[in-house]
């Protein structure tokens, strides 16, 4: 904005006319978890954000922008957060390196910007001591300074910046103004900044990490002044949100309206967008002549893109439940209460929020597990992500049960058609549960179980511009892969069902033309064991995009348009004439494993960061799939159903 | 406040409403999860060391687990087979009714 009235100082400007000395500043955002670093870097960067993985590894990188009022731009990286440079888990391991400049291809910053909560600032003034070893310029800036004030604390800055010896200031994240001071002192330091400082930073062990502790204490000691009367709203709070009783029937309560929002509040986006791609799809229709062209416009790139796009009002409505929580507080209390419930199939608490939010798509599910620190936690919990039963699941398994499970009551009033469809849930988390505790107590059995280690922050009420960055980022990261990976596996797929083409004066489906009906006929001897004809094989492979696509895909092959209700109904009475209830029963117990969505394949794979573990997660899903269809196959037909 | 210096349990032991201050932090033989300096310093760096001031404030409802223990000026959740590492000095054990209080530094 202003011009520099004096040129900076520094020896790394380059002489000459101001403006070509301004050259932009790396600062670094560090801090303990839940220290509001991310607020800050909101409230510093605003929209001037992107985000990205650090090569190599899943952990996601965050960098933003903006320019001092002293006319520096910076560029401010967001480090994970971490207790210390000492690095346990794959997100604290990229700060330690980063800060360090070890990290390849990652610019080492040249200010850190270390941030604390001016509330809990123990554990802080640790990491600012520990930091202070590592030689760079520093600022410390003691965030949600006016709940602190509210609270009661004083604060001797001048003291606090002495025995330091680093700039302190004082700021407030979540308020318009609240960054000012911070800004002005990153403006005095950018121009004083002093090429190097010796960096003797070394992990240290138990005993170094208690004399930084005495020593800490000691600093907070002489610079704060605590409260004369405690602050107890959190143990308030805690009283009825910890409760062991009651705290259980409040979760359930938050998950449940969790739930029914993320169907309900998502629908009428998700008709919208559906209705949207289909006027698209009938504009190319009509607009392309008939050939390869129009179906691949149409069936491939929009129906493609169309299936995954649909699926973003219910992550959205699902993160904006997560982010809230986790704003809030409630996060790390819901790991709490369920830490021993989860602990009995070997998965850690905190993989609790991801196996819910997989009701709704496994996608969200898996990108959700980045709150478990532990690699091993994360990947028992993406395993089994996707048996919790999504809502593309339920297009499929309704179609079935309406044509084939008689509509009675049984046992008294309970609707059998109802009980089949619970019993199809209840077959997903137990199959999940299973193949929890099978890879952790069996597969990793020797390797040491992570502790159960959380901070519980104190309350605060949710912030609504974090939240509002929050959900643009999901929704980025979401947009960018529907519109890379997940829409390259869908071109395959539409090739597989539409090439090569019917021929002139053919009297079947196009599909069952293509190589995904050749393929449907060379499963034939391997998928009948479980009950299934060629047909339905041709369907599970575009099935294989997104789940529901295989109801299309049997109207389809079976010559009946199902888009309607109407079309649902017919489909339903004629694979009620053509299947017998054995094969009907069969695929829905296939429904329960197959891995057939191809999104949730991708979204593992960058979130692994492994082809290997895709390919762990569709081998042993298909092979769940096969055998619980044989199983139910033969015994179905043994009890006369065939 | 009379500080009686009676008695050292291990904090993974303690009831709800334990107060008590921190004696020593030695993870050995405790926990199935991690090697015991590893524990040590993981628990050292949540703030657990020698001096602080601890109280138990929630508890779960299976086997009393994990715990929510106040230490200083923040909240930590642990597993009572985590917490075995922790030796403490016993202040006093309060109902947990009453108003928590922190302690001072």
């Amino acid at each position: 904005m202003n011009d520099l009235a004096a040129p900076p100082p520094a020896p790394a400007a380059a002489p000459g006319r101001a403006s070509t000395a301004v050259r932009t500043i790396h600062v670094a955002l560090v801090g303990n978890p839940n220290c509001g670093k991310t607020a800050l870097f909101n409230a510093l960067t605003g929209s001037r954000q992107k985000v990205a993985n650090y090569p190599g590894v899943t952990v996601e990188r965050k960098e933003g922008s903006f320019v001092t009022p002293g006319g520096h731009p910076v560029k401010l990286l967001d480090l994970p957060g971490t207790y210390s440079l000492r690095a346990r888990s794959p997100d604290e391991e990229v700060t330690r390196d980063v800060v360090l400049g070890r990290l390849a291809g990652e610019q080492r910053p040249e200010i850190l910007l270390c941030v604390a909560d001016a509330t809990n600032l123990r554990i802080a003034v640790r990491l600012v001591l520990e930091l202070r070893r590592v030689g760079r310029p520093m600022l410390l800036a003691l965030n949600m300074a006016d709940i602190a004030r509210h609270r009661g604390y004083g604060f001797d800055f001048d003291r606090l910046e002495a025995e330091l010896g680093v700039p302190v200031v004082p700021s407030v994240a979540v308020r318009r103004g609240g960054t000012q001071a911070l800004l002005e002192r990153l403006d005095a330091l950018a121009e004083t900044a002093p090429a190097s400082i010796a960096d003797d930073w070394a992990p240290s062990g138990g005993a170094g990490i208690r004399a930084l502790q005495r020593e800490a204490d000691r600093i907070v000691a002489a610079c704060v002044t605590p409260p004369a009367k405690p602050d107890t709203v959190t143990s308030r709070i805690d009283a009825v949100l910890l409760h062991p009783v009651l705290g259980l029937a409040i979760l359930l309560g938050v998950l449940f309206l969790m739930f029914q929002a993320v169907f309900s509040w998502a629908q009428p986006a998700m008709d919208a967008i559906k209705a949207g791609f289909d006027w698209l799809g009938a504009l190319a229709g009509n607009e392309l002549p008939d050939g390869l062209l129009r179906s691949f416009v149409r069936d491939g790139l929009l129906g493609g893109v169309g299936a995954v796009l649909v699926f973003l009002p219910q992550i959205l409505v699902l993160f904006l439940f997560i982010l809230l929580l986790e704003d809030f507080g409630y996060m790390a209390r819901a790991a709490f209460l369920m830490d021993r419930i989860m602990g009995g199939a070997g998965l850690h608490g905190r993989a609790f929020i991801p196996l819910l939010s997989s009701f709704a798509c496994a996608i969200p599910g898996i990108m959700a597990t980045r709150v478990i620190d532990s690699r091993r936690d994360r990947l028992a919990t993406i395993m089994v992500a996707p048996l919790m039963t999504c809502s593309a699941r339920i297009p499929v398994y309704t179609l079935i049960i309406a044509a084939f499970i008689p509509d009675r009551t049984v046992w008294g009033g309970l609707q059998l058609q109802g009980l089949v469809m619970f019993g199809l849930y209840a077959a997903g988390i137990a199959s999940a549960l299973g193949v929890s505790f099978f890879l952790k107590r069996v597969v990793w059995r020797h390797s040491p179980a992570e502790p159960f280690m959380l901070e519980l922050p104190d309350y605060k009420r949710p912030s609504p511009r974090s939240i509002f960055y929050g959900l643009a980022l999901r929704a980025q990261v979401f947009l960018h892969r529907a519109g890379t990976t997940i829409l390259a596996m869908m071109i395959v797929i539409w090739f597989l069902a539409s090439v090569p083409r019917p021929p002139d004066g053919a009297d079947q489906p196009a599909i069952n033309y293509s190589f995904a009906a050749r393929i449907g006929h060379v499963m034939e001897p391997v998928l009948a064991p479980v009950g299934f004809n060629w047909q339905i094989n041709v369907a599970l492979l575009p099935g294989m995009a997104a789940r529901e696509v295989a109801v299309a895909s049997l109207g389809t092959v079976y010559s009946i348009a199902a888009e309607d209700d109407e079309g649902a109904d017919r489909l339903g009475r004629a694979l009620a004439g053509k299947w017998s209830l054995a094969t009907a029963l069969a695929l829905l117990a296939w429904y329960v494993f197959a891995p057939q969505c191809a999104s949730t394949l991708a979204t593992v794979r960058r979130e692994t960061g492994s082809w290997a573990w895709m390919g762990v997660l569709f081998g042993y899903m298909l092979a769940l799939a096969y055998a619980a269809a044989f199983v139910t196959y033969q015994t179905a037909v043994a009890l006369g159903a065939g | 406040m009379p500080v009686c210096v009676a008695a050292t349990r291990r904090l993974g032991t303690a009831p709800l409403g334990f107060r008590g201050r921190i004696r020593a932090v030695d993870a050995t033989g405790c926990g199935r999860s991690l090697p015991a300096a590893e524990l040590e310093r993981r628990l050292l760096e949540m703030g657990f060391v020698e001096g602080a001031v601890v109280e138990i404030r929630n508890q779960g409802l299976f086997g009393r687990d994990p715990i929510a223990v106040r230490v200083d000026s923040a909240t930590v959740a642990i597993r009572r087979a985590e917490a075995h590492a922790i030796q403490v000095d016993i202040l006093d054990v309060r109902r947990t009714d009453s108003t928590p209080e922190d302690s001072g530094r």
